[in-house]
């Protein structure tokens, strides 16, 4: 009874297509996530020195995403996701997300434990831009209940 | 840009209601490309155990830092933000669920002008979200 392969700690997957940081989809996200409409305009934007509109800054969950389907459609992971629940998120920035930026990112399993028939798996996504340079951290913990629980 | 010298511990920065109905979860699931069923189709909910729909966690987690960057004037000055998931939304089909975010000064650095800023996500008179921290530069 494994509902996640404990040996999958440490493992890297592969970086993600380069992801090109629209202004619409900044506004789009934003407006999803009432953020309000003086956070998404351009000129005040400009006016704190920034080159464009900075994303929300839960944005980076669009770049989680894409490591995290690399993880469920791995099957050395067996992962089985109809059990999975959310437990924990974080966002650690180097700088903020604006756009225009040329992401790409790598997603890494920093943990996986045993709780109480549960499991807790942590992962690291590395958000890098154009030149290489980290620009985020996007750190999620998600519980595989087990088949009791 | 608030200044440092001006708040003190515990003072209370912002305060907001969220209105949370089906649409808002519609919505969010197309702009995050999150879009499991269990956020918008009751069946779907109900064959998981659920006691409903529920917004998604990391919706909840997106509104809630709404208020520190309306007082920030800047979502650039955001350095690091996390939570845990404590406790889900339900979401009815008709009418909303009302989602309180309250902003609080919970840590001071003036040498290096960073504030820690803990909120208070509350539903239906529970906390939804644990542990909930932001950093900001001033």
């Amino acid at each position: 009874m494994s509902m996640v392969n404990p040996n999958i700690q440490g493992k890297r997957y592969p970086r993600s297509a380069a992801y090109l940081v629209g202004r619409e989809k900044i506004r789009e996200f934003a407006r999803a996530t009432f953020a309000s409409e003086e956070s998404i305009d351009l000129a005040a934007a400009k006016a704190s020195g920034h080159s464009d509109l900075v994303a929300p800054p839960t944005f980076p969950i669009v770049l989680q995403e894409f490591g995290l389907k690399l993880v469920i459609a791995d099957p050395e992971a067996g992962l089985d996701f109809s059990r999975v629940v959310h437990g924990e998120q974080k966002f650690v920035f180097q700088r903020p997300i604006v756009a225009g930026d040329l992401l790409t990112s790598e997603l890494s399993v920093a943990s996986v434990k045993s709780l109480g028939g549960n499991h807790m798996v942590v992962f690291d996504t590395e958000i890098f831009d154009e030149g290489n340079s980290l620009v985020c951290t996007a750190i999620s913990t998600l519980v595989v209940r087990g088949e009791d629980a | 840009m608030p200044e440092i010298s001006e708040l003190t511990i515990g003072d209370v920065i912002a305060e907001k209601n969220f209105n949370l109905d089906r649409d808002s979860l519609v919505r969010y699931a197309g702009a995050s490309g999150d879009f499991n069923p269990i956020h918008y189709r009751d069946d779907m909910a109900a064959s998981v155990g659920l006691p409903g729909v529920l917004a998604h966690g990391m919706l909840t987690m997106g509104l809630s830092i709404d208020p520190v960057v309306s007082w920030l004037g800047d979502a650039g000055k955001i350095l690091e933000y996390g939570v845990r998931f404590t406790k889900p939304v339900v979401v009815p089909a008709k009418g909303r669920a009302v989602i309180t975010v309250v902003a609080k000064v919970a840590e001071l650095d003036p040498e290096t002008k960073k504030v820690r800023i803990d909120l208070q996500t509350s539903f239906d008179g529970n906390n939804v979200l644990g542990k909930s921290q932001v950093w900001v530069q001033l």
